[in-house]
């Protein structure tokens, strides 16, 4: 695999250098094929699939409901993100709206989640420079997040805390105070992890000017999230295309220029903050609406628990649901929602049974990482570290 | 919708008056548009559909395939498309009989459908003509058959 380069002092052989599956750096099991001059990439091939479980694959042997367990382990760092994009698909192929309740607590839920991820973005990608201590610091700010998740639903990460027409359970009292008492401490703490990295010369000097892509390159390659907007393309389909009601909160779209992986740093961190106001937005939402959490539409959403105890055709339902599914009408729809780490869609084919026919999903980051060898050739191996950083991969989500 | 509502969708008008033979279904579900195009169509209208001001679907979404084994035509592969312009949608269809799933690549067109087709490759054995590097991604080189054809089983022996 090696081949003769001209170089400036003369012909040299270059050096094929595998790097990973097994890397710290490379957040999981990707494998990138490097071949080296020196210590310059002239050539980048990531190789994935290691992490396969043949996901798509196994939601065709569910009923619809089953399926969310799944979703929450593609993209682990985000679990609520693909809840919502496995639910609001299936809801679009059923044609049932969800009450105002429960849109706004999923966007609560869903903001919360992409500050937990940007938590743990930020914190790998500066152990992977060097930084040690952003990484401690964000962990204990993320757990606060997950403390959250866990009164809410009962777990942690796989929360499967959003399904088919609303929500799992009623949120317990005094969860909009837990909510609170993190958004409150988080700004400060935002400004502190700014204050070790965004001025630090060193921080700069391995960032700054490192992984370079232009708009149009990334359009071309399909980056969405921060990859996109890093480079200058004001796309989010939160603004672009609504859903879950995200019309009815004030926030910006985070862009920077430079198309680097500081550019893509600072639009994260903008993102915790943006997502911080649209938390607080959804937590008044939240306490002024009332209403129930599930819509209703018989023989599709479970009946109340109430119901199901004191009525015959809910007891019926709860049977009927919970044995056999329901059945969407014959059709595909495709629902795109901004995950973290960009477009994540859900391609849901429906043959008219109780089994989804076919159930893709667009996972941002294996379009983003395609994107790779652009950022790295020509760069030291050590900002093929930054670069896979900044593409902020989940291998999980890659893989499916 | 109706058929007649559908036509009335400015993009598939400007399809239609561009190529009435590119256009031979328009399907509108939920909101969502359908354009199924032949084969021998699909770079074509895929490069005009990507650099046409009015449309400027420049962005390659997403690339996957129904398999609808039994039936014919088996396979139904689709090209989500993105205009971040004009924050619009479209998904192409193309219909491939199950003896011969073949396309032409459109990776001169959306560098990004590299990986997408090396995907449906791997798990459909769709096969596209002219793309640079045309192998398996996420299962190993050396493995056996197309694991999201519904005449590979989800458990047990294959």
């Amino acid at each position: 695999m090696t081949t003769t380069i001209e170089t400036p002092t003369g012909v040299a052989q270059t050096m094929v250098l595998n790097m990973g599956p097994q890397h710290p750096s490379t957040h999981g099991v990707l494998r990138v094929i490097l071949e080296l001059n020196g210590e310059i990439v002239v050539k980048a091939e990531p190789v994935i699939g290691y992490l396969h479980t043949g996901i798509e694959k196994s939601c065709e042997a569910k009923t619809y409901s089953q399926v969310i367990t799944l979703t929450d382990r593609i993209d682990y760092l985000a679990p609520l993100s693909n809840n919502l994009g496995y639910c609001l698909a299936v809801e679009k192929l059923l044609g049932i709206e969800v009450p105002k309740r429960a849109q706004y607590t999923r966007v609560l839920l869903t903001e919360l989640t992409r500050i937990a991820s940007h938590l743990v973005w930020l914190g790998t990608h500066a152990i992977d420079l060097g930084a040690m201590s952003v990484f401690l610091y964000t962990f204990r700010e993320r757990e606060g997040i997950m403390k959250i998740f866990e009164y809410v639903s009962g777990q942690r990460m796989m929360t499967s805390y959003f399904r088919i027409g609303g929500l799992a359970l009623e949120p317990p009292p005094g969860f909009l105070d837990k909510v609170r008492q993190v958004m409150d401490a988080l700004p400060g703490h935002v400004d502190e992890y700014e204050d070790l990295l965004t001025n630090n010369r060193i921080w700069l000097g391995r960032t700054q000017g490192v992984g370079i892509i232009s708009a149009d390159d990334a359009i071309a390659m399909g980056c969405s999230g921060p990859m996109l907007r890093g480079s200058g393309v004001a796309y989010d389909v939160r603004k672009a295309f609504p859903y879950s009601s995200y019309e009815d909160f004030n926030f910006d779209v985070q862009t920077q220029t430079a198309g680097d992986c500081f550019a893509r740093y600072q639009v994260r961190v903008a993102e915790i903050r943006e997502s911080i106001k649209i938390v607080r937005q959804a937590m008044e939402r939240v306490a002024k609406a009332d209403g129930p959490i599930r819509t209703e539409a018989p023989g599709i959403i479970p009946p109340s628990r109430e119901e199901m105890k004191t009525s015959i055709e809910g007891l019926i339902y709860h049977f009927k649901i919970y044995t056999e599914g329901f059945a969407p009408p014959p059709g595909e729809v495709y629902q795109v929602i901004e995950s973290p780490r960009g477009e994540l869609g859900f391609f849901v084919a429906s043959d008219g049974s109780a089994k989804p026919y076919r159930v893709k999903v667009r996972a941002p980051s294996f379009v983003n990482l395609q994107s790779l060898p652009r950022l790295a050739v020509g760069r030291l191996i050590a900002d093929v570290v930054a670069c896979i950083g900044t593409t902020d991969i989940v291998l999980g989500e890659v893989d499916r | 919708m109706e058929p007649q509502e559908a036509d009335k969708n400015p993009v598939v008008q400007r399809l239609r008056a561009w190529d009435g033979q590119a256009v031979s279904e328009v399907i509108e579900f939920r909101g969502e548009t359908t354009v199924v195009i032949p084969r021998e169509h699909l770079q074509r209208a895929a490069g005009y559909l990507a650099t046409e001001p009015f449309l400027y679907f420049a962005f390659l979404s997403d690339i996957t395939t129904v398999d609808k084994f039994p039936l014919e035509p088996r396979f139904e592969v689709n090209y989500h498309l993105l205009s971040i312009a004009r924050s619009d949608r479209l998904r192409l269809k193309v219909r491939l009989a199950g003896n011969d799933p073949v396309l032409p690549s459109v990776t001169s067109v959306w560098p990004t459908a590299n990986w997408h087709e090396r995907e449906n490759y791997d798990l459909f054995g769709i096969r596209f003509e002219g793309h640079p590097d045309l192998k398996r991604i996420l299962m190993p080189d050396d493995w056996e058959g197309h694991p999201l054809r519904k005449d590979y089983p989800t458990e047990g022996p294959r």
